[in-house]
């Protein structure tokens, strides 16, 4: 019996101002598969606004988002 | 001590000339060697290509060969690496030999990567090779007005060159005199029309004040003969499309299973590819989040010369690279500004001077020394 688990790949962000979180994760969102998980690091706050509003807007699929020690984790499922 | 730079580049060319000098009495000995290998004789100043296509520079201006720019303790061959093999600390080239190495540095970088996205190489002009380059420029002089759509694909290398092309172009017809038949509309991937928060601050009004309409979070999804279709659902009606599109690292790189994209995992403060202590990248190369441009492959270069230097001579590294990135921002209209940041400290551009633009265009004749490791 196959069971399909996706992947989830941590893309690191933190203290990072360009190309930023959110190019940083439509580049790896382009490399992904369909069904891969991918979760960003960003200390960037604006990025809890911006990263939704595009993943809304191309119909991937918002996992999770939340704050940790000042660093923010947001999990995103590639939709298609 | 065999260290093999693979690449010659900007990143590999400021670290081997680094590294020698640095090493000159292990070399003279014998007890180091430097071994860099290329895919090409020249050594191309890319930056100028932008030059190159809205007719500022020719191509005859960007090149030297590689072997004039490297120190002469310093063997220089031609023979592209075909595939690494880290494990067995060697590498094969397209001659059949194969390399031995004690310590290696891979600075490869990247190339463009057009015909990821449908469409898009059969239609858009780009600026990232000289024969595209040249062919832009030539395209553009017979282009007499319409609507010019810059579009820009992730990853890109030179975070700065959708704006830049964007502010020459707009020189460009003003020089014409056909600015009043031209509509420009420039697209960004973020919902911002620049990564940099500052230069976006400043470049949107100036959008505004030159009559450039802009759309925010575009992504190219495909491309036709008279629109761009964006991943968000939009779509940009073009009777010019000039792009910067998207980026990969080297087939190589990816041939040898080191790296999705052609990009390499690698330590952000110490340059080792993760899992090796040996292996080290700079430049486009790594998959590193920061800017893909010449100065992070020199600033990169240099911390790392330095280490390697100190690791043969000490047994151990001295130093962090700290993410360091400076980038020049052409402005248009005669001139220039410059974002500087690292991990720690955001970029804090300041207003574009005609100081800084005859500063940048010094630079482009300055390259040369730089890449030698003397600026």
């Amino acid at each position: 019996m196959e069971c399909n688990v996706a992947e989830r790949k941590v893309v690191d962000a933190k203290n990072t101002f360009c190309p930023g979180p959110l190019m940083e994760l439509i580049g790896q969102m382009k490399m992904a598969e369909v069904g891969d998980e991918l979760e960003i690091l960003s200390t960037d706050q604006g990025s809890a606004n911006d990263i939704p509003e595009w993943i809304n807007k191309v119909g991937h699929e918002m996992i999770d988002s939340f704050e940790k020690e000042g660093v923010w984790h947001i999990v995103v499922k590639k939709a298609k | 001590m065999r260290i093999l730079v693979v690449g010659g580049g900007m990143g590999g060319t400021i670290l081997a000339n680094n590294l020698a000098r640095r090493l000159s009495g292990e070399l003279k000995s014998g007890k180091a060697s430097i071994t860099m290998l290329s895919a090409s004789e020249k050594h191309m100043y890319q930056p100028g290509l932008l030059y190159v296509a809205v007719g500022k520079m020719t191509p005859d201006e960007l090149y030297r060969d590689q072997v004039s720019l490297l120190e002469s303790s310093i063997t220089f061959r031609v023979d592209p690496v075909t595939k690494f093999n880290l494990k067995e600390n060697n590498v094969v080239t397209e001659s059949g030999k194969q390399y031995d190495y004690d310590i290696i540095v891979i600075s490869t970088g990247s190339r463009t990567f057009a015909e990821g996205t449908p469409g898009l190489a059969e239609n858009a002009l780009q600026f990232y090779t000289e024969a595209d380059a040249v062919n832009m420029y030539k395209r553009l002089q017979h282009f007499d007005g319409g609507k010019v759509v810059v579009a820009v694909g992730v990853p890109h290398k030179c975070p700065m060159a959708p704006l830049e092309i964007t502010f020459m172009l707009a020189d460009y017809f003003r020089e014409r005199g056909i600015w009043d038949k031209v509509q420009m509309h420039y697209t960004y991937p973020i919902g911002r029309v620049h990564s940099l928060e500052p230069v976006a601050q400043w470049a949107q009004p100036e959008f505004d004040r030159l009559g450039i309409t802009y759309e925010t979070l575009f992504n190219m999804k495909e491309v036709t003969e008279n629109k761009v279709i964006s991943e968000e659902g939009t779509e940009a009606e073009y009777d010019l499309l000039v792009t910067v599109p998207s980026h990969k690292g080297m087939q190589v790189i990816e041939d040898s299973d080191l790296g999705a994209g052609g990009f390499i995992p690698t330590n952000r403060t110490r340059l080792n590819i993760e899992g090796y202590e040996n292996a080290f990248v700079i430049g486009d190369t790594t998959n590193l989040p920061i800017s893909k441009a010449g100065s992070t492959a020199h600033f990169e270069a240099e911390a790392l010369a330095e280490n390697i230097a100190s690791t043969i001579k000490i047994g151990t590294p001295v130093r962090d690279y700290d993410g360091k990135v400076f980038c020049f921002i052409e402005a248009g209209e005669g001139k220039a500004t410059y974002a500087m940041f690292n991990y720690q400290n955001p970029p804090n551009p300041k207003a574009p001077t005609k100081g800084i633009h005859w500063f940048k265009t010094a630079y482009n004749k300055m390259y040369w020394a730089s890449a030698r490791g003397l600026l």
